[in-house]
C-alpha cells in the first residue's frame, strides 16, 4: 500500500466501557488502514465492537464511560497538510475534524436529524459552519446536493420537516448532509439496516456512484454480507472485540481463513438454495465482552477448537500481502489442514449465482 | 385456487378475502389488509413477504386474534374463527393452537419475569400439569428443546443475548403445544450466524413438531430457506402466491422482480456485474388506497389499464399465481 | 501480547464440544428490586430518612402506652408547665401532656398520610387501567369525566366533603379520595397505553391471559417504580393537607386529635415566651417527618434509574482510570491494560 495514500491508519486500538457492573472490553487491539477512495467494511454480529471503533476514531463515545485505553488512530491528508494522532485530541480540537475530515451516516436518520428544523436549514447550518460560504451560496450547494443524492425536486425538499419525509427519503438528506462539507472520510453506521431491500438498494447505487466520483475513504459497517459484497473493496471481519480476519473483498469471500469467517458466510440464506441444503449456524452466542476469554474469543462455539485456543489469544498471521486472520489453525507447528466446511461450497456458488 | 383445491380435511387454515383497515380519523382509514385470500395446508409453511407497511405483519397479528378482522373468513380446521365469540374461541382452545414469535427479542419478553415464568406462563393460565413442579419440568424440557440450559430458568431477559432470548421466545410459543404459529418477522432482529440458528431450530422443530408455520418476513432469502410456498404482498394486497421455487426462479409479477433483484447477494462476482435496480420510488402507505393496481407508480410496465382496473389473481400454471395485467415473463 | 510463541508450549489437540459451554452466561444474574434496594440502602441521605420515618412510626405507636399520662387526661393542676423530666413536651393550658398528645396527633396524621395516599392511588389505578386498557367510548367517558373534575380546585371538594362529614379521619380520606384519584387515573392510563402494545403484553395475550392477569402481573410491575416515586410524595402531601385543613378549622376535630390540629392550636402561643413549645413540637414533628419523607422519595427515584448510578459511579472511578493511564503512559512500553 502506498504510504502517501492512507488516510488512517489505526494501531493496537483498545477502548473500554466503565459501567458499575466492571469494564466491558468492547475494543480489544485492533489494527487497520484505510486509504483514499477505498471502502472498508467492518462486519461484525452485534456488540462485536465495529460501532464502537468507528464512534472512537470519530470520538464520540461519551467520556467516561467510554475510556480509550490502548493505541493510535493516525489521521493524515497531506493535501491539507495534516498528520494528527487523534487519541490525543480533546472535544474543541476534535470539532475541526468533525464534519469537515470525517462525516458520518447512522442507521437511523430520524433521530440523528433535528425535527424542529427544515432539512436544508440543517444542511445549510452545516455548509456555514465549515466554511467560508455566505447564506445564500450555501443554500444553492444544499439544493444541489440535494438533486445529486436522488431526491426529486430538490427546492421543495429543502424546505421540508424531517417527519414528512419517507425513511430512504431521510437516509439521502443524511447522506446530502454527511457530504455537504466534502469530507476525505465518510463513516456508514448501518445506513440502510432499518431501510427496505428496494429502497437499500437504490441507497447502496447512490452510495456507490459518489464514491467513484469524490473519492472519499469510506468505511461501512454492516452485518450484512450481501451489502459488504456490493460495497467493500476490503473487508475486516470483527469478533468479540477483535478483528479475526482482514483482506480484499475476494480473499475473505472467496479464501477466508478464519472458522468463525466460515461460519458467517455459510450462514447467510441464499436466493438461489439447493435442494434440502441446511444452513450452517454457529453455534452458541458470543462472550460477553464483560469478562472476555482467555484463549481465543471464538474458541466456545469454534468447530476446530484446540487447547492452544481456549489457552492462548492467537496471534495476527499474515496469509498474503494484506490478508491477515488471527487463528491458531494457521500456525505451521498446527500443521492440520483448513479445510473450509462442506455447508457451502463457494466455487458452486460462484458461478450459479449469476444465472438470476 | 378452487380447481388446485386438496382435500377438505388437509387445509388448516383458509384465509377468505380477509379485510382489516384502521381507522386513522378525519374519513381517512388504512387499507392495512385488503382483501387477501390464501390457504396453508397442515405442516406446510407459508412465506409471506413484503416491504414494512404492506400489511404482512397486521394479517399475521390477525390470524392469531390479536386483531379483529373487519371483514373475510378465517377458517382454522374447518370453522370460521374470525366470526367466533370469545367463549367460542376458548372453546375451541384456540390460544393452545395457534400461537406466534415475535419479532423484537428485547421487546416480545417481560423485563420483569424470569426465563421460567416466560415460558411457563401458558402453561400457568391453562393449567397444564398437575402442579408447579410438573410445570417446571415441562420448562426444564422446553428449555432444552432450544438448547438453553436448566439453570438458564432463574434468570431474566436482560442477561441474555439477543439469539439466546429469542429461543426463549419460541420455547414459549411452543409450550401450549400448538400446530399453527405465524413467526413475525422471527429472525430481522439478529444476526446472522444466530439466525441460521434460528432457521435451522424452526425447521428441525417443524419436523419433529409436526408443525404449520406461517413465516412473515421482509427477508426473501429466509423465507426461501424456510417455506414450501410463498405470497408476496404490496400495499395490503397479494400480488403473487406460488411454490417457492417457482416464484423465486421465475417470478411473474414486475414487484416480485425487483425485490428479488435488490437483495444483496453475499457474492463479489455477482455484485460486481449488478445492474442498477430497476424499481425507482419507495412504497406509500395506503391510506384510502385509488382503484387500480397499487403498484402501477413504481412499476416500469404500467399501462393505462393498470391504474383503473384492479388486477385480480390469476392463475400462471400449476399453483402459481399473480395479479397483474402484463405478468413478465 | 506480551508473551512470544517460544516462551510458551502450544498444544494442538483439538476440544470436544462437551469440554467448552457457548451459551454461558458470565454475568452475575441481577434482579431490579434488589439492586434497588442496594443502591438504596448505600445513599447515606436515604438510610437517614428511613430511620427517621421509622422512629417516627415506632413513638407513635409505643409511646402513648409507655406514657403515664392520657392524652385527654386534663389536670389543671399543671397546666402550661414548660418541658421537664415529667412532661417531655411540657403540657397545655387543661394540663393535658404535650409529649402523649404529639405521638397521639402522629397516630392520626400519619394514618391520614399513608391512606389519603393510597385510596386515591388505587381507586385512580383501577379507572386508568379500566380507561386505558378498553379504550374507545369507555376511555372517552373515564376522562372527560376526569377533565371536568379537574377543573374544580380540589380545596373545594375538601371543604365540601369535610363540612358534610365532619372532621374526621375517615372523612379526610375519603376528601382526599375524591379529589386526588384523577391524577393516577390519568397517569395509569397512560402507562396502560404505553404498554398496551408492546410485543410482551401482545405474547402473553396470545397465551390466552386475560385483561386483568395482563394489566396487574405484566404491566404493573413494570411501572412499581414510578408508583414507588408517586406514593412517596403523595403521604407527606396528604399529611400536609390534613395540616392546611386543620388550620382552618376543617381538621379532626376535638376530643381526637392529629399534629396538624396540635400546631394550629400552638400557633397562638407562637409569640408567647412561656408557651412557645406548644407550637414549636408539634410543627416540628410534622416538619421532620414531611420532609424525610420527600428527601425519602427523591433517594428512591434516584436508586429506580439505574443510569445515574453509572455516571455517579463512574465520575468517581474515572479520576483513578485517568491517572493510572497517565501513569502507564509514562512508562517505558505500552501500556497493558
Amino acid at each position: 500500500m502506498e504510504h502517501n495514500n492512507c488516510l488512517l491508519d489505526i494501531k493496537d486500538l483498545a477502548v473500554s466501557f466503565m459501567t458499575a457492573n466492571g469494564e466491558v472490553k468492547a475494543v480489544r487491539g485492533i489494527d487497520f488502514s484505510l486509504s483514499k477512495g477505498e471502502t472498508l467494511a467492518i462486519v461484525g454480529e452485534s456488540g462485536c465492537g465495529k460501532s464502537v471503533t468507528v464512534q472512537t476514531i470519530m470520538r464520540l463515545n461519551q467520556e467516561p464511560p467510554a475510556v480509550i485505553k490502548n493505541g493510535s488512530i493516525r489521521y493524515t491528508n497531506p493535501e491539507k497538510n495534516i498528520d494528527v494522532d487523534i487519541t490525543g485530541l480533546n472535544n474543541k480540537q476534535m470539532q475541526k475534524y468533525r464534519g469537515k475530515e470525517f462525516s458520518m451516516i447512522f442507521q437511523d436518520a430520524m433521530t440523528s436529524l433535528n425535527p424542529t428544523s427544515r432539512v436544508g436549514r440543517q444542511i445549510c447550518e452545516a455548509i456555514l459552519k465549515h466554511t467560508t460560504l455566505n447564506y445564500k451560496e450555501a443554500k444553492n450547494l444544499a439544493v444541489e446536493l440535494l438533486g445529486k443524492v436522488g431526491l426529486p425536486n430538490p427546492e421543495a425538499v429543502f424546505a421540508r420537516y424531517p417527519h414528512t419525509m419517507s425513511g430512504g427519503q431521510r437516509q439521502r438528506v443524511m447522506i446530502a448532509l454527511a457530504l455537504s462539507c466534502n469530507p476525505t472520510v465518510l463513516f456508514a453506521d448501518e445506513p440502510t439496516t432499518a431501510l427496505d431491500v428496494t429502497i437499500q438498494s437504490q441507497i447502496l447505487d447512490l452510495m456507490n456512484k459518489l464514491k467513484k466520483d469524490r473519492e472519499m475513504g469510506i468505511i461501512f459497517i454492516t452485518h450484512n454480507l450481501g451489502v459488504v459484497a456490493r460495497m467493500a473493496d476490503r473487508v475486516a471481519v470483527m469478533y468479540a472485540g477483535q478483528i479475526i480476519e482482514s483482506g480484499t473483498l475476494e480473499e475473505v469471500f472467496y479464501q477466508p481463513k478464519h472458522p468463525y469467517t466460515w461460519g458467517l458466510l455459510g450462514s447467510v440464506p441464499e436466493l438461489k438454495k439447493k435442494e434440502n441444503s441446511r444452513l450452517l449456524s454457529i453455534p452458541g452466542t458470543p462472550p460477553d465482552l464483560f469478562a472476555p476469554p482467555k484463549g481465543c474469543s471464538f474458541a466456545a462455539r469454534c468447530p476446530h477448537c484446540m487447547k492452544a485456543c481456549m489457552q492462548y489469544e492467537p496471534e495476527r498471521y499474515q496469509i498474503s500481502d494484506g490478508h491477515y486472520a488471527k487463528c491458531w489453525l494457521l500456525d505451521e507447528e498446527c500443521g492440520k489442514e483448513v479445510v473450509p466446511p462442506v455447508g457451502r461450497d463457494l466455487s458452486v456458488f460462484k458461478t450459479k449465482r449469476k444465472e438470476i | 385456487m378452487a380447481e388446485n383445491r386438496m382435500t377438505e380435511n388437509e387445509i388448516l387454515l383458509d384465509v377468505q378475502n380477509l379485510k382489516k383497515y384502521f381507522d386513522l380519523g378525519h374519513g381517512k382509514s388504512l387499507h392495512a389488509v385488503d382483501d387477501i385470500s390464501f390457504q396453508i395446508k397442515r405442516g406446510e409453511t407459508l412465506g409471506l413477504v413484503g416491504e414494512s407497511g404492506c400489511g404482512k405483519t397486521t394479517v399475521g397479528r390477525t390470524l392469531v386474534q390479536l386483531y379483529e378482522a373487519d371483514a373475510g373468513k378465517i377458517i382454522f380446521r374447518g370453522r370460521d374463527i374470525a366470526t367466533m365469540s370469545r367463549g367460542q374461541r376458548k372453546k375451541e382452545q384456540l390460544t393452545k393452537r395457534m400461537q406466534m414469535i415475535f419479532q423484537d427479542p428485547y421487546a416480545s419478553l417481560n423485563p420483569y419475569f424470569t426465563v421460567g415464568e416466560i415460558i411457563g406462563e401458558g402453561l400457568e393460565i391453562h393449567k397444564i400439569g398437575a402442579d408447579k413442579k410438573e410445570r417446571l419440568d415441562m420448562v426444564y424440557e422446553l428449555l432444552d428443546r432450544v438448547g438453553l440450559h436448566k439453570e438458564h430458568a432463574n434468570r431474566f431477559p436482560h442477561e441474555f443475548s439477543g439469539g439466546q432470548r429469542q429461543r426463549v421466545g419460541i420455547a414459549r410459543s411452543l409450550a401450549l403445544n400448538p400446530e399453527f404459529i405465524v413467526c413475525d418477522e422471527a429472525t430481522s432482529a439478529l444476526d446472522v450466524s444466530v439466525q441460521a440458528q434460528i432457521i435451522n431450530m424452526l425447521i428441525d422443530l417443524r419436523e419433529n413438531m409436526k408443525l404449520t408455520y406461517l413465516v412473515v418476513a421482509h427477508d426473501l432469502s429466509v423465507v426461501r430457506y424456510i417455506s414450501d410456498r410463498v405470497a408476496v404482498m404490496y400495499l395490503g394486497q397479494l400480488v403473487e402466491i406460488g411454490a417457492v421455487n417457482e416464484v423465486y426462479d421465475h417470478p411473474m409479477h414486475p414487484y416480485t422482480i425487483g425485490l428479488l433483484e435488490a437483495v444483496p447477494v453475499a457474492d463479489p462476482d455477482y455484485e460486481k456485474n449488478r445492474k442498477i435496480s430497476m424499481m425507482k420510488g419507495e412504497i406509500f402507505s395506503p391510506v384510502n388506497p385509488r382503484p387500480g393496481c397499487r403498484f402501477a407508480s413504481r412499476c416500469p410496465y404500467a399501462t393505462e389499464e393498470c391504474s383503473s382496473i384492479t388486477p385480480q389473481l390469476r392463475c400462471m400454471g400449476g399453483d402459481h399465481y399473480t395479479a397483474c395485467h402484463h405478468p413478465v415473463g | 501480547m506480551s508473551e512470544t510463541t517460544s516462551s510458551r508450549k502450544l498444544d494442538f489437540t483439538p476440544v470436544g464440544e462437551n469440554d467448552r459451554d457457548a451459551e454461558q452466561i458470565i454475568r452475575p444474574s441481577t434482579r431490579y428490586w434488589p439492586e434497588v434496594w442496594k443502591r438504596l440502602f448505600r445513599n447515606k441521605l436515604a438510610v437517614l430518612c428511613l430511620t427517621i420515618i421509622g422512629v417516627i412510626i415506632l413513638c407513635a405507636i409505643i409511646m402513648p402506652f409507655l406514657s403515664p399520662y392520657k392524652f385527654d387526661e386534663v389536670n389543671l393542676l399543671s397546666s402550661s408547665l414548660k418541658p421537664s423530666a415529667d412532661h417531655f413536651f411540657g403540657t397545655d393550658a387543661t394540663g393535658r401532656d404535650l409529649w402523649t398528645r404529639v405521638w397521639i396527633g402522629a397516630r392520626a396524621s400519619l394514618l391520614i398520610g399513608f391512606l389519603g395516599a393510597l385510596t386515591p392511588f388505587i381507586i385512580g389505578t383501577v379507572i386508568g387501567a379500566v380507561a386505558g386498557w378498553y379504550g374507545g367510548r369507555i376511555d372517552m367517558i373515564i376522562m372527560r369525566v376526569c377533565d371536568i373534575m379537574l377543573c374544580i380546585p380540589s380545596m373545594i371538594y375538601m371543604i365540601l366533603i369535610l363540612m358534610v362529614m365532619g372532621g374526621s379521619i375517615s372523612s379526610l380520606v375519603v376528601a382526599m379520595a375524591i379529589s386526588g384519584w384523577m391524577g393516577s387515573a390519568r397517569g395509569f392510563r397512560g402507562r396502560v397505553l404505553q404498554f398496551k402494545n408492546k410485543e410482551f403484553t401482545l405474547a402473553a395475550k396470545t397465551q390466552g391471559a386475560s385483561a386483568a392477569r395482563i394489566i396487574f402481573r405484566h404491566i404493573l410491575p413494570n411501572i412499581l417504580g414510578n408508583i414507588a416515586v408517586g406514593l412517596s410524595g403523595a403521604v407527606p402531601g396528604a399529611i400536609f393537607m390534613e395540616a392546611g385543613m386543620a388550620y382552618i378549622g376543617l381538621g379532626v376535630t376535638p376530643p381526637n386529635i392529629s399534629l396538624g390540629q396540635l400546631s394550629t392550636d400552638g400557633i397562638t402561643y407562637f409569640m408567647s415566651a412561656s408557651k412557645f413549645h406548644l407550637f414549636l413540637y408539634p410543627s416540628l414533628v410534622i416538619s421532620v417527618m414531611i420532609f424525610a419523607f420527600f428527601m425519602f422519595g427523591n433517594s428512591l427515584r434516584d436508586a429506580l434509574d439505574p443510569r445515574l448510578r453509572d455516571e455517579e459511579y463512574n465520575a468517581k472511578r474515572m479520576r483513578k482510570i485517568k491517572r493510572v493511564l497517565r501513569r502507564e503512559a509514562r512508562r517505558p512500553g505500552k501500556a497493558v491494560v
